[in-house]
């Protein structure tokens, strides 16, 4: 089931939260959803799970539309919300029966769910304590299965990782995975790791905008641009190699990057790659490189370029 | 229906989990029993069989319990959150806010229930006028069954469940007793209008034995208000 967001503007008093938002999600595809603190992020969630009027805009999952027809929308959706909000006072399987059954899960199925659910998530130790007895990593297992136990087409994750240990990260993640081939799935998360590692595309956000969007590698390139060495030349005078490679004809730009070792940064002329002239030039002076990498921008890199203004 | 049900039956689990339901049956059996039997103007004290003053005293019990068990309704959960859970999963706002109605009138159907040994205890002890009793319940729930409303819609109004359970007795005060007093102050047109607002009129009327359809529409008109409201607030989302 597709998602399809046109012009969806939320203003809160004169501050607009999402602005002009227009994007689409496809089946099978894992959606990451990134922004600084107030970008939007859980406010674009919470009106793709109908639980936002809407200034402006319309969102459709599926073919049907999220303002005119929530209450279908609402049983394709799974939705786990930002703070993961539980009737604490309930043990684990009564709070995934009695969600089971708004979800208008048939009497029959409701138990195998429930189990089904509680396999999955991890959660058979726990699963007769009530859910003010559990630890925050479980509590977060819980919401997820809540937002699971229906089989939804579509589900939307608010920050779904956030208070779980290292193992269930991995955890997580490989279930949103799995659960992501056949399914339409958008999560939003502050670890760029994360998305990074679970998500098939990636959506940034700043002040209600979209202000990149693509694979992690497109994203990575399209900020990169040039290619950039780090490479490290011995056996000669830092100040004569860097005359040298500078006047290599690939090369753009040089740049010492430490102060006391032969360590240097090399970028490229558009669309060149120096490696080769470099290794030549080092052979015919007799130099040799001591280290070669080429320099990755990472996504904090991308990150941080397009959300600071 | 369904939907509404599946919020009723959590909503009575964990009243009944808590202390709070056993609380309320037990302060609410005692204060009726006390002064139905043992002190003031009792069954004994009148000589007469009726339940008049048990009906009296649960008229002013009831007033002061329902927003004690309204006001957690809606805004606890606001504040923990979890009513965007619900509101997000396929349900209606009105099934919701029906499904909390009709858990908290249950309640006090059992707690009205317990109370029946009391005109089993009368009818062995003289004639008694069967109607009279029947219709004093009947007052009595839909008295409730106002107040119940009323009570959930402050409670929708706040994620605070002491301004939830003050307003819901502000409000309430003016049904029970200032409308009342505003008929006998102001003359003329205004002085019925006060007359057909108070809760004392129609509350009076019905346990007399009258069913009378002025007072059915009364009842049935601050309900319907009551929880329309509740519905309309919970609607906008913000």
């Amino acid at each position: 089931m597709d998602i399809k967001l046109e012009n969806v503007t939320k203003i809160y008093g004169i501050q607009k939260a999402v602005d002009n938002l227009s994007f689409e999600v496809k089946t099978g595809e894992i959606l990451g959803f990134l922004g600084p603190n107030g970008a939007g992020k859980t406010t674009t969630m919470k009106a793709i799970s109908c639980y936002l009027d809407l200034n402006h805009g319309e969102i459709k999952v599926g073919d049907m539309s999220v303002t005119k027809n929530p209450e279908k929308v609402k049983r394709h959706i799974g939705y786990l919300p930002e703070n993961n909000p539980l009737y604490i006072d309930m043990t684990i399987i009564d709070y995934l029966r009695f969600v089971a059954q708004l979800q208008g899960i048939p009497a029959p199925m409701v138990n195998n769910r429930i189990y089904e659910m509680i396999q999955v998530c991890g959660l058979k130790g726990e699963k007769h304590k009530k859910i003010r007895e559990l630890s925050k990593g479980y509590k977060q297992r819980v919401g997820l299965a809540q937002a699971l136990i229906h089989d939804p087409e579509v589900l939307i994750l608010d920050e779904p990782t956030t208070g779980l240990d290292p193992n269930q990260i991995v955890e997580i993640r490989e279930l949103i995975k799995k659960i992501g081939k056949e399914k339409t799935v958008i999560l939003s998360s502050h670890i760029l790791a994360e998305v990074e590692a679970t998500c098939d595309r990636i959506l940034i956000i700043n002040k209600g905008k979209i202000v990149a969007d693509g694979t992690s590698e497109e994203l990575r390139k399209q900020a990169q641009g040039e290619e950039i060495l780090k490479i490290e030349i011995l056996g000669g005078d830092r100040n004569e190699i860097y005359r040298s490679l500078q006047a290599l004809d690939t090369v753009r730009l040089v740049d010492f990057s430490d102060q006391e070792e032969n360590i240097f940064e090399v970028e490229s002329k558009k669309g060149m790659q120096s490696a080769k002239n470099i290794f030549n030039l080092c052979a015919e002076r007799n130099w040799y490189i001591g280290q070669l990498t080429p320099v990755e921008t990472k996504l904090e890199d991308v990150f941080r370029e397009v959300t600071s203004n | 229906m369904k939907s509404v049900w599946i919020i009723t039956k959590r909503e009575l689990n964990s009243f009944f989990d808590s202390l709070m339901a056993y609380i309320l049956i037990v302060v609410f059996l005692g204060f009726s029993g006390f002064f139905t039997w043992i002190q003031g103007s009792d069954v004994f004290f009148i000589n007469q069989a009726t339940l008049q003053s048990f009906f009296s005293i649960a008229y002013w019990t009831l007033f002061f319990f329902i927003p004690a068990l309204t006001m957690r309704s809606i805004a606890e959960e606001k504040k923990t959150g979890t009513i965007e859970m619900i509101l997000t999963k396929p349900i209606s706002e009105r099934q919701f806010v029906f499904g909390k109605f009709l858990a908290i009138l249950l309640l006090i159907v059992v707690a009205l229930a317990l109370t029946l040994p009391y005109y089993i205890t009368l009818a062995g002890l003289g004639k008694v006028d069967h109607s009279a009793i029947l219709f004093g319940y009947l007052g009595l729930l839909l008295m409730s069954a106002a107040y119940i409303s009323i009570g959930i819609f402050t409670s929708c109004l706040t994620n605070n469940q002491i301004v939830a359970f003050l307003l819901a007795l502000c409000i309430g005060v003016f049904f029970h007793i200032l409308f009342d007093v505003f008929s006998y102050g102001i003359p003329g047109f205004l002085s019925k209008a006060f007359h057909y607002l108070s809760m004392s009129t129609h509350f009076e009327s019905i346990s007399r034995g009258v069913l009378d359809s002025k007072d059915l529409i009364y009842f049935l008109s601050i309900i319907a208000l009551g929880l329309g409201s509740s519905e309309l607030f919970l609607s906008k989302k913000d």
